[in-house]
């Protein structure tokens, strides 16, 4: 009784703590006070500021655009590459398989400036091109780690199965193998896409005149203050991401009991 | 008999030199059931898969029907699989699944329609059209796994332990079932398993494998009333094996000596007074005895075991043996009871190791 009592508790805090200062910024994007500090009435100015902020809108068009590209390029390609290092045997493949992982575990930062580097190198613009495919380089790790954990021997017998029935390659990929791994593919693209949506630091090297990313423009209005546009973007972002998370989830199960019921 | 598959000195390695199937030769008659019997990890299921072309043979060659398939995909080889696992779609429906192979072979709508049906007829689980794998039991989902097999009217069905992963009461009704469907369709059935009680129920024909090499072939009778090793006889049923001797050759007999009695059983050419037979008897063949009778031995009964049918008993022979003794229905015995055994010669089988057989 006491154990579940301290239990409740340990949950409550924690809870707290992690959702308070999103409740905090939902609250105050709908304060009249410019200042953070008190709440003095309910408005939407600020959401209707952001709508006029022309800057913010192409801003946020081009982290879309961003987000959008780079999580279909690097959705195919870290597919393949999952089914492809499932697939096959070669020399240093287990090498390989190692080598995903530092994309992901090494400081953003490194990642920036190294792609910096190279696009110094090979003199290539800094712009939307050079973010894009920034964004799909760090993205690929995070596809093909998340579709190989759907990958396993099981599946292996799927496409021997269909091979049996006469199926040519194209057909077991498309038929068997994909319908298969969809679930590890769908959370790989959405992975792939809030980290586009909110990538700061890999952006900021790769960014060039005119191709600012809303974090980017977010990070810089800070730098001359928090105002409650601010508050009122942030909110919106927020209210997009659960929407995109509640869609898929639904969908995920959905299709789970579509097949057991 | 045509033969609707053969394999001509065959041999696979996976890794180099290490070969799993030695030159091996094999042939399968139309219509025939027939059983790769082996332990797990002695080739049985490789041979299978170099069948239907999942696997390449390293060495020789595979005919289907006459025509070299050696080099052919899996794709165009007019055989089928049922695989260990059925490995059932799990994204499709059972008609979805039954009707995957003749889409893709691009069959008329109409055609798959009324093949899937009857196919489903046949394996009676019409009306089960729109279920999902995982919404049948596990015999369904085999038979599911069958239909989608016969309904391409294959010319051999491979089946690769498709029975193990059912429970035991299960398993014995889809033996029969299985060996229904094969007669109504008059299909080779090719199966492999390890379990010498599925053999001998389904088979026409078995054949015995140990490390990618035939043992023994021969009809399920052939091959447990007259084992020609102590291998197949060990593998095949119960059996008890006991070292003679040849004391005296006959025309047509030989006398052998176990336990200093004179057992005689049939002669064979490359016979030699002094030479090592094995006597092999089943459990069943030995009689038992409250009294001496001709030729018995006095035991103690070890160890009973009643197994319903039969009751099963281990007996120390005064002799320096022991024997499996196997009796029909209830009986009186205790453990530690005396009786005397004996065993008619008509129902001993003599092995002898042919020296030609342990080359490997």
């Amino acid at each position: 009784m006491k154990h579940k009592k301290l239990k409740n508790i340990f949950i409550g805090l924690v809870l707290f703590f992690l959702y308070l200062p999103i409740i905090v910024l939902v609250v105050y994007s709908f304060n009249t006070s410019k200042m953070n500090i008190v709440f003095e009435g309910f408005t939407f100015d600020w959401y209707k500021n952001l709508f006029n902020n022309r800057d913010l809108i192409e801003a946020f068009i081009n982290t879309l655009i961003i987000a959008v590209t780079s999580t279909v390029v690097s959705t195919i390609i870290g597919t393949l590459g999952a089914v492809g290092l499932n697939k096959y045997d070669f020399k240093f493949k287990s090498f390989i398989n190692l080598l995903i992982y530092i994309p992901i575990v090494i400081p953003e930062i490194v990642l920036g400036i190294s792609l910096l580097s190279i696009y110094t190198l090979t003199k290539i613009e800094l712009g939307m091109f050079t973010l894009i495919l920034s964004h799909i380089a760090f993205s690929i790790p995070f596809v093909i780690v998340s579709v190989r954990s759907t990958l396993s021997s099981t599946l292996k017998t799927y496409e021997e199965a269909a091979k049996d029935l006469g199926a040519n390659s194209m057909n077991t990929f498309f038929k068997v193998t994909l319908p298969q791994m969809m679930p590890g593919v769908i959370s790989g693209a959405i992975l792939a896409f809030t980290l586009s949506l909110d990538d700061v630091v890999i952006s900021y090297f790769t960014s060039g005149p005119g191709s600012n990313t809303l974090p980017l423009k977010i990070y810089s209005m800070i730098k001359t203050g928090i105002s409650p546009d601010v508050n009122a973007l942030s909110t919106l972002m927020l209210l997009a991401t659960m929407i995109i998370l509640t869609t898929s989830a639904i969908i995920q199960s959905r299709k789970i009991v579509g097949g057991t019921k | 008999m045509k033969t609707i598959v053969r394999l001509e000195n065959v041999s696979k390695s996976f890794e180099k030199d290490k070969y799993v199937i030695n030159n091996l030769s094999l042939d399968v008659y139309e219509g025939e059931f027939l059983t790769l019997l082996g332990s797990s990890g002695c080739g049985k299921t490789t041979i299978l898969r170099m069948i239907s072309g999942l696997e390449h043979v390293t060495d020789g060659k595979v005919y289907i029907d006459d025509k070299d398939v050696t080099e052919l995909d899996p794709t165009k080889r007019e055989v089928n699989t049922i695989f260990q696992n059925f490995a059932l779609f799990p994204h499709m429906t059972v008609f979805e699944n039954v009707s995957f192979g003749l889409r893709m072979k691009k069959v008329s709508k109409k055609e798959i329609e009324s093949r899937v049906k009857k196919v489903l007829k046949l394996v009676e689980l019409d009306g089960y059209e729109d279920r999902y794998p995982s919404q049948l039991s596990g015999g369904q989902q085999q038979r599911v796994a069958i239909a989608r097999g016969i309904v391409m009217n294959p010319k051999v069905l491979l089946l690769d332990e498709s029975l193990a992963s059912l429970d035991l009461k299960l398993k014995r009704m889809m033996q029969i079932e299985l060996k229904k469907i094969q007669r109504k369709l008059g299909i080779t059935f090719i199966y492999v398993t390890h379990d010498q009680d599925e053999a001998l129920t389904m088979s026409d024909r078995i054949i015995i494998i140990e490390k990618g090499v035939i043992k023994q072939e021969g009809s399920p009778q052939e091959i447990y009333q007259n084992p020609n090793s102590t291998f197949v006889a060990d593998f095949i049923g119960e059996s008890n094996l006991l070292t003679s001797t040849i004391d005296k050759i006959n025309d047509t007999t030989i006398d052998v000596k176990f336990d200093n009695k004179i057992f005689v059983v049939n002669r064979e050419e490359e016979d030699n007074i002094g030479d090592k037979v094995y006597l092999m008897i089943r459990p069943e063949n030995v009689l038992v005895s409250n009294k001496e009778i001709n030729n018995s031995s006095k035991g103690i009964i070890k160890t009973l075991v009643y197994d319903g049918a039969v009751t099963k008993l281990f007996v120390d022979t005064e002799g320096d043996f022991d024997l499996k003794v196997n009796v029909q229905g209830n009986t009186n015995y205790k453990e530690g009871d005396t009786l005397y055994i004996a065993v008619e010669n008509k129902n001993i089988v003599p092995i002898r190791e042919k020296k030609n057989e342990k080359r490997r």
